[in-house]
């Protein structure tokens, strides 16, 4: 079985926002041979079939395609080389990949690697959504790329289901049906509202409904809600389309050793966009599923510095420091391994995500039984939303002390002085 | 060569008509095909092993657990000989993972011994108890309570799909006529049988009803009440490639009163399944899952591999298997109406498929049917959909004689455009996306079409003009 053999500086795995802005700073500040691997055929990653506008800066909206097609353009004008169809299939060594491509299998070796593989929508077998196996069921990545990319037809009568928070997402999975000439028969969400609505965006919203069935033999003929008062309704299409519930695109990561962070399920980095392997960084949405484009692609341009520190050898790669843990019901922080001396975070601020409505909530940040910081929150917290935690408390951490907590109080007077401060909300 | 998925369907009186076309009636097809005979095989669905044959565990038993003196236990001895040798010969992926019979208590425990003496009686002798330490060596991840087990190593996991296919493939490249979406309605008895079709007519001398969960209702056409089948749902969960490392060995339980139970397995593909559930329904349709069934087998999985339970699910699917209230196979030649049913085959049925048709066969011929010479079929050579062996997208050999080779569609589950051209246009090709996701695991992945979907939407479409 012969492979080519290679080498480059840096390896960026996956053409998404994330990995093009790496790759276009990295190439522009002199990383070298900077050479991005993607296993679509087209650059992107999932701009390239979101077709709705909002893409970008805000000052200069755009949509998702020419949102994608810019980046690709920058990483290629700063010399970035830029090789789609080809996949990086597993590890050969801790910073060697193994790729299959039409030309045949290489084995590229880097001094530095960066993941960015993104994220995708849990599908209907993943959310455990009991029923027959009908075709007509679809992610709004599956739908998107069907309409906008390959033109083809969805079916006429369409349901979209949605996780709390993931309004922007089933807004757009609407937008698309209605391309396509479905009719929306409903939204359904185990949350308490719905998208915002707009003239534009009518349509029937069975809000804490849970979907217990889906029916049909071949095709889909219908959705079975059950509301919060147990009532249950079938609801007649011929198409259903989950949205939202994102999950880190982490195979290669796993593959690879990495490890992951239990809350996000993407690699645990630092600060730095440092992952637990030497050389290996991960950035975008493969660390906290999905986030808009813009932020990915600013964590694309923030591993920068990072890694032309470790090509330069100037910075060893630190082990160890403190993992950050979330309490419920907080979900996930982003980044999770803190680091006393270390860079700040991105926008100097933790990412974090809370499964429960928070008023007037307060994080306290602790560590083995020591309160490090506590900030109150400027506004409600909410699903799907994220939430930001100021950095400001990270010299106070102990690199070899345990984990750092992110507790939730929802009331600042009720401190809990001395104990660990993890109260019900 | 032929199959038919619509329009006319022949005129010509056939010798043998096998009705049902899952493994069982593909592999007697296949058997029957060395003789020098008009064959036909037909089947309500729009592909190969369409019903009970696509949702099953997927194990090549060894028939260790049989009833003794059945001929469910001898068949499937001789099956799994048979059926061994054929895998490697034609490329359906197999692997010798070896089952642990895992004991929870010390009733269980105590049960092991009376379990090995009758696998001896079973003609199985290669089965060795294990003590708790070296069961938690074996199965590091174990959930905790294990006191021992009963090692069975010659319990292995096939590819269901393939076998089915390689059947049919053979079958058809031997000359037998496959006619898909064909529905038999009615049977008239006489010189011949005349079976009224939803595709019209069919002639033929002999018949072999291998109708699986329909085999009652064929049967009382041919005024024939032998026996009724029960559709006995089977849920199961299949969980993500990278939980494989948390398994070893087809985890089984010690079988109660209740029945076999829930296990935990490794599947071909790298995946690891949990289930089935066990419900007798009345409905041969209820092919869907259920909130209950699900939640049943997480928490036996959670029991058995805590590990598991945090994996992501890839997919989730029920069986019906075609129960008849008997402990044995239902097979019986009825001479004067030169037929034979094919009945009550449960989930050994995959491992046993060629020795049952090599029984049915025999049957047809003390029947009066004249087999004449066989004759030695052409080797099949099936396409690699397992992970055992090196799949297309690792083959520098095979990328380089033909570039669609390296170009992965499917990224979770690796398919290449070249696989799944060679489907398209393969000697039983698919008749849907789910038929292209069993000859090639597109779609079939994690993502379940988030990536991929439209893409391979687009070459099946492109490829069925």
């Amino acid at each position: 079985m012969s492979r080519t053999a290679r080498a480059v500086d840096v390896l960026v795995v996956g053409a998404g926002p994330a990995g093009l802005a790496a790759a276009a700073h990295l190439a522009a500040a002199g990383a070298g041979r900077v050479e991005v691997l993607e296993r679509e055929q087209e650059p992107g990653g999932i701009p390239r079939h979101s077709h709705h506008q909002g893409f970008g800066p805000r000052h200069r909206p755009t949509t998702g395609p020419r949102y994608a097609g810019r980046l690709a353009d920058a990483a290629l004008a700063a010399g970035a080389a830029l090789r789609t169809g080809v996949t990086a299939t597993g590890w050969a060594g801790p910073r060697t990949l193994d790729v299959t491509g039409p030309h045949g299998l290489e084995r590229l070796s880097a001094s530095a690697v960066v993941l960015a593989t993104g994220a995708r929508e849990r599908p209907r077998s993943a959310r455990l959504v009991p029923g027959t196996r009908p075709a007509g069921v679809l992610t709004t990545g599956e739908l998107q790329q069907a309409v906008h990319v390959h033109g083809q037809p969805v079916g006429s009568r369409a349901v979209v289901v949605f996780t709390a928070g993931a309004d922007a997402v089933a807004r757009a999975a609407v937008d698309t049906l209605r391309t396509a000439g479905a009719h929306v028969v409903a939204l359904v969400t185990e949350g308490t509202r719905g998208p915002l609505r707009s003239p534009r965006h009518r349509f029937p919203l069975l809000t804490g409904s849970t979907v217990v069935e889906l029916t049909g033999h071949g095709r889909l003929t219908g959705v079975r809600v059950r509301g919060d008062d147990g009532r249950c309704a079938l609801l007649d299409c011929d198409t259903v389309v989950f949205t939202g519930d994102w999950m880190p695109e982490h195979e290669l990561a796993r593959r690879g050793g990495i490890a992951l962070d239990p809350g996000t399920r993407g690699p645990a980095v630092d600060t730095a966009f440092r992952t637990a392997v030497p050389g290996v960084f991960a950035v975008g949405n493969l660390l906290h599923g999905v986030e808009p484009a813009v932020s990915a692609a600013a964590e694309g341009r923030g591993v920068t510095g990072p890694v032309l520190a470790h090509l330069a050898g100037t910075d060893p790669w630190p082990d160890g420091g403190a993992p950050l843990r979330v309490d419920p019901p907080l979900l996930w922080a982003a980044p999770n391994r803190v680091r006393p001396g270390g860079p700040p975070p991105l926008g100097e601020r933790f990412v974090l995500r809370t499964a429960e409505r928070l008023t007037a909530p307060v994080l306290v940040v602790h560590q083995d039984g020591r309160v490090l910081d506590r900030q109150r929150l400027p506004r409600t917290a909410l699903p799907g939303r994220p939430v930001h935690l100021r950095a400001r408390w990270t010299a106070e951490a102990d690199p070899d002390g345990g984990p750092v907590h992110i507790s939730v109080m929802s009331d600042s007077r009720r401190s809990g002085v001395g104990g660990p401060p993890i109260l019900a909300v | 060569m032929t199959v038919t998925t619509s329009g006319e369907l022949p005129e010509l009186l056939h010798d043998v008509i096998v009705v049902g076309a899952g493994v069982v009636g593909t592999a007697i097809a296949r058997e029957l095909a060395r003789h020098r005979l008009r064959i036909a095989l037909v089947d309500a669905g729009d592909d190969v092993g369409n019903g009970t044959s696509k949702a099953n565990t997927a194990i090549l038993h060894t028939g260790f657990d049989a009833v003794p003196g059945t001929l469910e236990s001898r068949l499937v001895r001789e099956g799994r000989r048979r059926l061994a040798a054929y895998a490697e010969q034609s490329g359906i992926p197999l692997e010798p993972v070896g089952a642990l019979l895992v004991a929870w208590d010390p009733e269980q425990l105590a049960t092991l011994p009376a379990l090995a003496a009758k696998a001896v009686r079973n003609g199985y002798h290669a089965t060795r108890l294990l003590d708790a330490a070296e069961l938690a060596r074996r199965e590091p991840h174990l959930g905790p309570g294990a006191l021992g087990a009963l090692e069975v190593p010659d319990e292995w996991i096939i590819c269901p799909w393939t076998t089915t296919l390689a059947y049919a493939t053979q079958a058809v490249r031997a000359g037998v006529d496959l006619h898909l979406n064909c529905r038999v309605q009615s049977v008239t008895g006489g010189r011949h049988h005349e079976l009224a079709t939803s595709r019209g007519l069919l002639r033929t001398r002999y018949l072999v009803n291998a109708a699986g969960l329909h085999a009652d209702e064929l049967d009382r056409l041919l005024g024939r009440q032998d026996f009724t089948v029960t559709p006995r749902r089977g849920q199961l969960i299949v969980y993500d490639k990278l939980a494989r490392p948390l398994v070893g060995h087809i985890l089984l339980p010690v079988p109660t009163a209740l029945g076999k139970g829930v296990l935990v397995a490794p599947t071909v593909y790298g995946n690891v399944i949990l289930g089935p559930t066990a419900e007798d329904l009345d409905d041969k349709r209820a092919t869907g899952s259920s909130a209950e069934g699900l939640e049943t087998l997480r928490a036996m999985g959670a029991r058995i591999l805590p590990a598991l339970i945090d994996e992501e699910v890839t997919a989730v699917y029920a069986g019906l298997r075609a129960a008849t209230g008997q402990d044995d196979y239902r097979i019986r030649a009825h001479p004067r109406l030169r037929y034979v049913t094919v009945g009550g085959i449960r989930s050994t049925g995959l491992t046993a498929s060629m020795a049952i048709a090599g029984y049915v066969t025999g049957l047809l011929g003390d029947a009066g049917l004249h087999l004449g010479p066989a004759r030695d079929l052409e080797p099949v050579h099936m396409p690699n959909i397992g992970e055992a062996r090196p799949r297309p997208y690792q083959r520098a050999d095979l990328i380089a004689a033909d570039p669609a080779y390296g170009s992965i569609v499917c990224h979770c589950e690796r398919v290449t455009h070249g696989e799944i051209r060679d489907a398209l246009t393969s000697t039983v090709p698919p008749g849907s996306l789910d038929g292209l996701r069993r000859r090639t695991r597109a779609r079939g992945g994690r993502c379940q079409g988030f990536y991929c979907g439209p893409s391979v939407r687009a070459l099946f479409e492109d490829g069925r003009r």
